[in-house]
């Protein structure tokens, strides 16, 4: 179990690496343009310019890079415990097979349903004073969307067993479908993009947020089943 | 859920769940924790008064998703 969880966090380590890379090109110059609109906004009010307490150059660079390596890293981590659980008694296939599953379903249910409910915001946008309720909200939806992911294997794994895998697994994702959509539409929204906020900005912020994770997902994935494949007596080829 | 000889390959054993527990308590709850400090610390919830962990990891934390402001 040592060796496993120590070849998850150096794969999440290695995909923070590369994400780290992804978003210094596509996302810094997002986060630059909304902090640029920011002090334009408080400017124009005539508010008094916020200390720098931290420099742009080290929240750009070793700032970013901290972040997103040891976010990378704790994820690889949480995903080789994932594993551990899954290998042998969900699935029975190769590791590398189980991994890429892994990471499938894990970007899905942790970030990507989660984020088309509550998408990731450049600075300037949302309100100081809503960020324990969006924090709330925000992970309220993960750990939703993570325990719909739960129900539909399970339904899914059972109906397979009578009405063969295809039918099972689409029922199962069927199931998610309808139970995501459900808390989508039953939790309370929120706009706190403010007036006048560039709307390309917005998007293209949102999209390199989405580049990231899906890097750092799909790295992990691959790069834990690479070190697992070579931990296994006969690796498959 | 899968089975598949193509995809099969060569399995890892099985490790116990009384093995996977303490691990996944210990482990678990260390990786949640350094999530906490990138992801939240300073935002919605202080550990430390001040925003210099806030900071310093700002950029990460909106390119990540996290709410911030």
């Amino acid at each position: 179990m040592g060796s496993l969880l120590l070849r998850g966090m150096i794969a999440g380590l290695i995909a923070g690496i590369l994400a780290f890379g992804f978003a210094k090109v596509f996302g810094e110059p997002q986060v630059d343009r909304a902090i640029g609109f920011e002090e334009q906004v408080a400017k124009a009010k005539g508010e008094p310019e916020e200390p720098e307490i931290v420099s742009r150059d080290v929240q750009a660079s070793i700032g970013l890079f901290t972040g997103v390596a040891v976010v990378g890293t704790a994820m690889g981590g949480l995903f080789a415990l994932a594993f551990a659980f899954v290998n042998g008694r969900v699935t029975h296939l190769s590791p590398r097979t189980t991994t890429v599953i892994i990471a499938i379903l894990g970007f899905i249910a942790i970030y990507l349903v989660p984020n088309l409910k509550y998408p990731a915001n450049p600075p300037s946008v949302g309100s100081p004073d809503t960020i324990g309720y969006r924090t709330q909200l925000y992970f309220g939806m993960i750990v939703f969307s993570l325990a719909a992911l739960a129900i539909a294997i399970s339904a899914a794994r059972q109906f397979a067993t009578n009405l063969g895998a295809w039918n099972g697994a689409f029922i199962g994702i069927g199931i998610y479908i309808v139970l995501t959509s459900l808390a989508g539409y039953m939790l309370p929204s929120i706009n706190e993009v403010p007036e006048g906020f560039p709307a390309d900005l917005l998007w293209k912020f949102r999209v390199a947020s989405f580049g990231i994770q899906t890097i750092l997902w799909a790295a992990m994935g691959i790069i834990f089943g690479i070190l697992l494949e070579r931990l296994s007596a006969k690796p498959a080829r | 859920m899968i089975n598949s000889s193509v995809l099969q390959g060569s399995a890892l054993p099985v490790i116990p769940l009384r093995q996977i527990l303490p691990w996944a308590l210990f482990g678990g709850l260390l990786f949640l924790l350094a999530m906490y400090f990138i992801g939240v610390e300073e935002g919605a919830m202080a550990v430390f008064n001040g925003s210099y962990v806030h900071e310093f990891v700002h950029d990460g934390r909106h390119l990540l998703g996290f709410p911030c402001h």
